[in-house]
């Protein structure tokens, strides 16, 4: 188990490693910053003045070591637009992503786990061809588009939720639904092809001869092992939300990571720029660990 | 057949079920509209006429008969802009999927192939590549660099190679060990000659069922980017920017934003299911 342990954290030490600096060289691809920060309309004089107030004067590697120091240390530089640290900018957008990512997965796993199981139970019936539909639909649906039109109808012609904003838990009903589209389709593909291999294994077979009731024999034993895997995506699927969420902040105007990236590319502000993308590395990295971390605990087979 | 294959039980599968066709038939008509659509467009789809803005589509009261489905902001043929909009998407889902699928596949084959080291170095690039946020990634390098179809069919084959590096790697695997493979080792054929005679051939129906859910992700992908403004440069109608475009006007006028979001919902359903279809039919395993 401890060597389970280490190995999974020095790859995610490296993975971390390596998208640091993927996102530095990133946000170097357009060539000169200095040039891009001053803007169309600067002289000479102002591009090197800005060039000695970043540190942009100093050799490539200087800074980007400059930058990997400071980042272990939680500072990850000061934003040129805000003209705050960016810390503390992700920290104060922060929230509002968590709480729509969070959202989002609930909404998907509270419809995705029950459509499952009755998908499974009732294989190759209609029900389960439908559901099955519905995942397709699903995985079809762009986002945004979804967005936009949860709004037109239940913003504007029903007018039951707000549109934009984040007052209160009613604005992030209809991302958290857009949100939890995403994730829909796979969580419920692999929970209902999770049952019917659970329901066709021996232990089941036991569990029905016992005499079991069918809804023990559903929740109690085959649930269990089917979940390992939807456990293990669910988190994995947290991650790609956080990642994906960019756009649907962007749609109901929610003031979080997503929207402080969406800004900060557009106006140039290539400290944010880069440490979104480290951030939300980061969390990923962290939260595919813990769904390993979860497969070896509930399942002692993994634990090589 | 191939040497991989899982049998598949049911009644209606492959080309044998509605829906693989429903895929089909979008599909075959969304190819002709991409190749076509200079030929197909009734007016040209560049076209302003500001008298003519924002004309309703032919199942509303007041419609023009000269524009089915309306005009845009701009007065520009709204069904002239989403064809040519289908030519966009095709475009780069194709190329994307091209880009994405030789990085990919090289990748994937070399690790399955090779075993050990490189396979390390495989699975950990896999595993880099999973922890960066596309949509995020894709942003930013069109927003430093600049909106072009060029850099953005680049970006997005970088970054979307991941499930044609998975599935090729683990059939690649599979393949490896069958009697046929060692029979061409054992004829003396070069590594070279393995990998191209011998296991490409047996994972290439694999890799074309990925290939064309990729395709629907990557069209995806690029409407997103686009409504986001930073995906294809206007006034290309991509189908992402006439959403955005339109999003100004959809609460007095919700069919600007409906047509294309049809238009996009559709071909990536159709391209899915034919893609699931063709899993089927060749029984390949897209589970990464």
């Amino acid at each position: 188990m401890l060597s389970f342990l280490t190995r999974r954290l020095i790859v995610a030490l490296l993975v971390a490693a390596t998208v640091m600096t993927l996102a530095f060289v990133l946000t170097r691809l357009s060539g000169d910053l200095a040039t891009s920060i001053a803007g169309a309309n600067a002289t000479q004089a102002d591009i090197e003045a800005i060039r000695k107030a970043y540190g942009l004067d100093r050799p490539v590697l200087t800074q980007f070591f400059d930058w990997v120091g400071r980042a272990l240390t939680g500072d990850l530089g000061n934003s040129y637009f805000f003209q705050t640290r960016v810390s503390t900018l992700i920290a104060e957008r922060m929230p509002v992503t968590l709480t729509l990512g969070i959202t989002g997965l609930l909404i998907a796993l509270f419809v995705s786990i029950p459509l499952g199981i009755l998908a499974a139970v009732r294989e190759g019936t209609g029900f389960d061809r439908a559901v099955q539909m519905v995942a397709l639909l699903g995985q079809a649906m762009p986002s945004f588009w979804l967005g936009l039109l949860l709004m037109i109808t239940f913003g504007l012609q029903l007018g039951w939720l707000p549109i934009s904003g984040t007052g209160s838990w009613e604005n992030f009903v209809m991302p958290g639904v857009v949100l939890a589209f995403s994730a829909i389709p796979a969580l419920t593909r692999l929970t209902r092809a999770g049952m019917i291999q659970a329901m066709g294994s021996d232990y089941i077979r036991t569990a029905r001869a016992k005499g079991l009731s069918r809804a023990s024999i559903l929740l109690k034993h085959a649930l269990r092992n089917a979940a390992i895997p939807v456990v293990a995506i669910a988190a994995v699927q947290l991650g790609f939300m956080l990642g994906g969420s960019i756009v649907i902040e962007q749609v109901f105007a929610l003031h979080g990571v997503g929207f402080l990236a969406w800004e900060s590319i557009a106006k140039n502000d290539f400290p944010v720029v880069q440490a979104v993308v480290l951030v939300l590395a980061v969390i990923y990295v962290a939260l595919t660990m813990v769904a390993d971390l979860m497969n070896a605990v509930l399942d002692p087979r993994l634990r090589v | 057949m191939s040497a991989v294959a899982t049998v598949n039980a049911g009644p209606r599968r492959g080309w044998k079920s509605v829906s693989t066709w429903i895929g089909a038939v979008i599909v075959g008509a969304a190819m002709i509209c991409a190749i076509a659509a200079p030929l197909l467009v009734p007016h040209d789809p560049f076209a302003q006429d500001l008298a003519k803005r924002l004309q309703v589509p032919f199942w509303m009261a007041g419609t023009d008969p000269a524009h089915l489905l309306g005009t845009d902001q701009l007065g520009r043929d709204y069904l002239s802009r989403l064809i040519w909009g289908c030519r966009i998407s095709m475009l780069i889902g194709v190329t994307v999927t091209v880009v994405s699928g030789l990085i990919g596949i090289t990748i994937g084959v070399l690790g399955g192939f090779f075993g050990g080291r490189i396979d390390d170095a495989v699975l950990f690039a896999i595993t880099t590549r999973l922890s960066i946020p596309v949509v995020l990634v894709a942003l930013a390098v069109v927003g430093l660099l600049g909106t072009s179809m060029t850099l953005l069919v680049l970006t997005l084959g970088l970054l979307l190679w991941d499930r044609f590096a998975v599935v090729a790697r683990s059939t690649t695997m599979q393949v490896r060990n069958l009697d046929f493979v060692a029979a061409a080792w054992c004829a003396g054929c070069s590594r070279f000659r393995v990998l191209s005679r011998e296991v490409l051939p047996n994972i290439a129906s694999h890799l074309v069922v990925v290939a064309t859910l990729e395709i629907a992700l990557a069209i995806l992908l690029e409407a997103t980017l686009s409504f986001l403004g930073l995906g294809v440069p206007p006034p290309l109608p991509s189908w992402g920017l006439m959403i955005a475009e339109a999003k100004d006007y959809m609460f007095f006028s919700p069919w600007v934003i409906v047509i294309p979001g049809v238009a996009l919902f559709t071909l990536v359903l159709g391209i899915n299911l034919l893609g699931d279809g063709l899993r089927d039919l060749f029984g390949a395993r897209t589970d990464t």
